[in-house]
């Protein structure tokens, strides 16, 4: 039973970034109808550039701080630059430019701090809090980041103008431009917050699974299948999505599949969502049959 | 076929034939390589570029090839040349099996679906019941081949005939199926899928049998892959491999033929050139590549030769 | 100077061109109506007016020329448009809709006070303010519509079709408070309508557009007397 809870828990805790991550994705599927299969890419690169500040001796919350604020940019940047051309492309040529952008980051990365593993420092003590056994401090250190950006999240979009601008710009792109709102600058704002979020998932799950250029490819499995689970277009979904894959991740790779496995659930989850019910749990959005 | 069409086809088949006695065997075996990766091009672009149907995990296609052949050879016996319809055939079952799900969707879900086998492949590749036969994360070592009867050719050398023997079969099927009322069905479905379906294409059939067709092509490569490296292990089987076939259908040209070609050139040579600079960076010169080509040549090489020669003021049929 | 001018105003749609030529001018504080029956090309005038189709031919907003601008630049110089099919943003409640029409602004405070006043005009969407504007019958998502353009405090309302889908009294109701706030606030009108009676009711001015051109224009009153114009629009 302890190892149950203990296996639930730790669930929860890589969930909360599985959650972040798939935040961004459905952040992104929200406002542009596509899935950034570069997302995991982009997490990692930007948790590159926080170990460069660490290593360089800025203190943790600096870096912390400044990699969102860059990884932002980054993704407004990506929007401006290499999406927009390509808005209205066929699907093929948007998905051909989201691997192109994807594989660039991983060999950029790996040609720059080349592929030798490297620690990657949490910010929660080393010591489990209040003393249980069940969660180390970063676990629930990473819960914690997780809920305090989606309560962000969700202040921002409910209650700020700006906020209020971009959930228009991805309802009614046409309307919201009657109304003044820049609606290309919307979606690069999307992109950069998205970028931010995955950042910050990036950073949370670096020290757990140690920094490398190849770790986010599991990670972004994991997000989809959470996306798709919680319904690829609601982002509380994603949030919840989230959390379940990453107890389910857990649970069954501990006592029923065993972890060598634990991808599979992933594959699992998303073709079977994609078959039996697209819209996830709480989504909208009707997948097209022929 | 034009006459002009038929002349550049001998001669480019006559210059492969001499290939092998003109350079080291270590070109050879690159070719051969060039060889076996135009065929699973050939299958991807099958599937993708004449039938719309986006794949991001054909290397799995290229795996159970590969480790059909490894395994008949390495536990059974089996001799090389046998293995590869046995290969074949399991990757039309398996990729018409995959096909049928992958009927209710639509292109970024496919694209997705696709993505997570890829990424998932090795692991599933690794686990350690399958141990006893897929040789778990060592893989399973098999001989080269020797030329047969006492040919005077040395392994490398009967090695390319061999696969350029099958190459061009591959090629001729492919050429005879897209060309005609097949064709032009994947064609339509990838275009007007509706309306295609109005004009009585049995969607269904054609999309799942396009996607076995397709993982049948790769499979055969993948088996002739094996030969070739003598070796399978599951970490050569990444998300990278189903990505490096994206590029080449990619630089090579969508819904074309002679684009494989050009495409398994890119993916063969490319690498090798890069390497000088650096490990990293043949992937971002594929990168690059991949979103260069997009914006700036979206029918790949074969497609601007296409328009260069037409504009040059000669017919040119589709290849 | 004219409010709004456009001269030989050309749009296509793709290959396929819709207007050929359009002309007209309105002055400021004026209603202008532009009739014409199913197809002849009045929402494509409006679009065009506002950047959001591939258009040749000059437009100029108070002596500029706004052709070739992006909507978006186009609604912040002061021009609101009611689009056909009223272009509400469903998930959102009324009022969320209302404020994004202010979205542009940069005098908060006035906001504040328009919305009160829309409210003033409109007490049924100030009692559904909360509502999700998706679940807002066909009347009142018109009157939302119109009242999001009046959030812009815009020089100049165009409207498209502002009385499709709704019955005769309600279209009254409207047309009423379009006059009110023309007269009381001096927004001008460009409004596009199938309903000739009640444009010409409402309007200062009218053009009639058969086939993407300016076939006939003058006062309303004029038209009104037109004999083909009484015969093939107004129905007697």
């Amino acid at each position: 039973m302890d190892a149950f809870i203990h296996q639930v828990l730790a669930g929860l805790a890589t969930g909360g970034i599985y959650a972040s991550l798939a935040l961004a994705l459905v952040m992104i599927y929200k406002a542009t109808n596509h899935l950034n299969f570069a997302q995991g890419e982009m997490a990692m690169f930007s948790t590159y550039l926080a170990w460069t500040m660490v290593n360089a001796g800025m203190g943790y919350w600096p870096a912390f701080l400044l990699t969102v604020l860059l990884a932002f940019v980054l993704g407004v940047v990506i929007e401006r630059v290499i999406i927009r051309p390509i808005e209205n492309a066929p699907v093929l040529a948007v998905v051909v430019v989201f691997i192109g952008l994807l594989v660039i980051f991983n060999s950029v990365t790996g040609w720059i701090y080349t592929y030798t593993i490297k620690t990657f420092p949490s910010p929660f003590p080393k010591e489990p809090l209040f003393g249980q056994k069940y969660m180390s401090s970063h676990e629930i250190g990473a819960i914690g980041v997780t809920l305090v950006v989606v309560l962000l999240l969700y202040a921002f979009f409910r209650f700020t103008p700006l906020g209020l601008a971009m959930r228009a710009a991805a309802q009614n792109p046409e309307s919201a431009r009657l109304v003044g709102i820049r609606v290309g600058w919307m979606l690069a704002l999307g992109w950069g917050l998205a970028a931010a979020i995955g950042g910050v998932g990036g950073m949370m799950v670096a020290p757990i699974v140690y920094l490398d250029p190849n770790m986010m490819g599991g990670v972004l499995l994991y997000a989809f299948a959470a996306a798709l689970v919680g319904g690829i277009d609601n982002p509380g979904g994603a949030v919840f999505g989230g959390f379940l894959v990453g107890v389910l991740e857990n649970v069954l790779g501990a006592f029923v599949i065993g972890n060598e496995l634990k991808l599979a659930v992933a594959l699992v989850l998303i073709i079977g969502v994609l078959v039996v019910r697209p819209s996830g749990f709480f989504g909208k959005v009707l997948v097209t049959r022929v | 076929m034009s006459r002009r069409q038929l002349i550049v086809l001998v001669v480019v088949i006559a210059a492969a034939c001499a290939l092998p006695f003109l350079v080291s065997n270590y070109r050879t075996f690159q070719f051969t390589l060039v060889l076996i990766y135009s065929v699973a091009l050939l299958g991807l672009n099958i599937l993708t570029g004449f039938n719309g149907q986006i794949s991001l995990g054909h290397g799995a296609f290229y795996a159970i090839g590969a480790y059909c052949t490894a395994v008949l050879m390495d536990k059974f016996g089996v001799p090389y040349w046998a293995t590869l319809p046995v290969a074949g055939a399991v990757c039309l079952v398996a990729g018409f099996l995959f096909g049928l799900p992958a009927l209710r969707l639509e292109g970024l879900y496919l694209a997705l679906a696709t993505f997570a086998l890829g990424v998932s492949l090795p692991q599933l590749l690794k686990y350690h019941q399958f141990e006893k036969w897929t040789g778990g994360v060592q893989g399973i070592v098999i001989p080269k081949p020797e030329a047969p009867f006492g040919l005077p050719l040395k392994p490398d050398q009967w090695l390319y005939f061999f696969t350029l023997a099958v190459t061009l079969v591959m090629f001729a099927l492919a050429w005879n199926l897209l060309r005609g009322r097949v064709g032009r069905a994947l064609v339509a479905i990838r275009d007007q899928h509706v309306a295609a379906e109005a004009m009585g294409v049995n969607n269904a059939i054609y999309k799942s049998l396009a996607f076995g067709v397709s993982a049948m092509y790769t499979g055969i490569a993948g088996a002739l892959g094996a030969i070739a490296v003598q070796f399978v292990a599951p970490d050569s089987f990444n998300i990278f491999l189903s990505i490096v076939f994206l590029v080449g259908i990619v630089i090579g040209g969508l819904a074309s033929i002679s684009g494989a070609i050009y495409g398994a050139l890119f993916i063969q040579f490319v690498p090798n050139i890069a390497d000088e600079i650096s490990k990293a960076a043949p992937w971002a010169i594929f990168g690059i590549f991949l979103i260069g080509f997009v914006y700036l040549m979206p029918l790949g090489v074969a497609g601007a030769l296409r328009m260069a020669v037409a504009r040059l003021g000669r017919k040119r049929h589709n290849f | 100077m004219a409010l709004l001018e456009a001269s030989a105003l050309h749009a296509s749609y793709g290959q396929t061109r819709v207007l050929h030529g359009v002309s007209f001018a309105m002055e400021e504080g004026t209603i202008t109506t532009l009739l014409g029956a199913n197809g002849a090309g009045k929402t494509t005038t409006l679009r065009a007016l506002c950047g959001m189709v591939r258009t040749e031919g000059e437009v100029r907003f108070n002596g500029a020329r706004i052709d070739g601008r992006a909507t978006e630049d186009i609604v912040r110089l002061g021009i609101a448009h009611v689009p056909d099919g009223r272009g509400t943003f469903l998930n959102l409640t009324t009022e969320e809709n209302l404020r994004l029409g202010a979205y542009s602004r940069k005098d908060r405070g006035a906001v504040e006070e328009d919305l009160e006043r829309v409210y003033g005009y409109f007490p049924r969407l100030k009692e559904r303010h909360a509502q999700q504007a998706g679940t807002l019958s066909g009347g009142e998502q018109q009157m939302l519509a119109v009242s999001r353009g009046l959030m812009l405090r815009p020089k100049l309302m165009l409207l498209d079709e502002p009385s499709f889908g709704l019955s005769p009294l309600i279209v009254k109701e409207l047309f009423g408070i379009l006059r009110a706030v023309n007269e009381r606030e001096r927004v001008s009108l460009l409004v596009v309508e199938q309903n000739a009676a009640m444009a010409l009711d409402l309007a200062d001015h009218a053009y009639l557009i058969e086939t993407g051109r300016v076939v006939l224009s003058g006062t309303a009153d004029d038209i009104k007397r037109d004999d083909a114009v009484r015969r093939s629009y107004l129905g007697y």
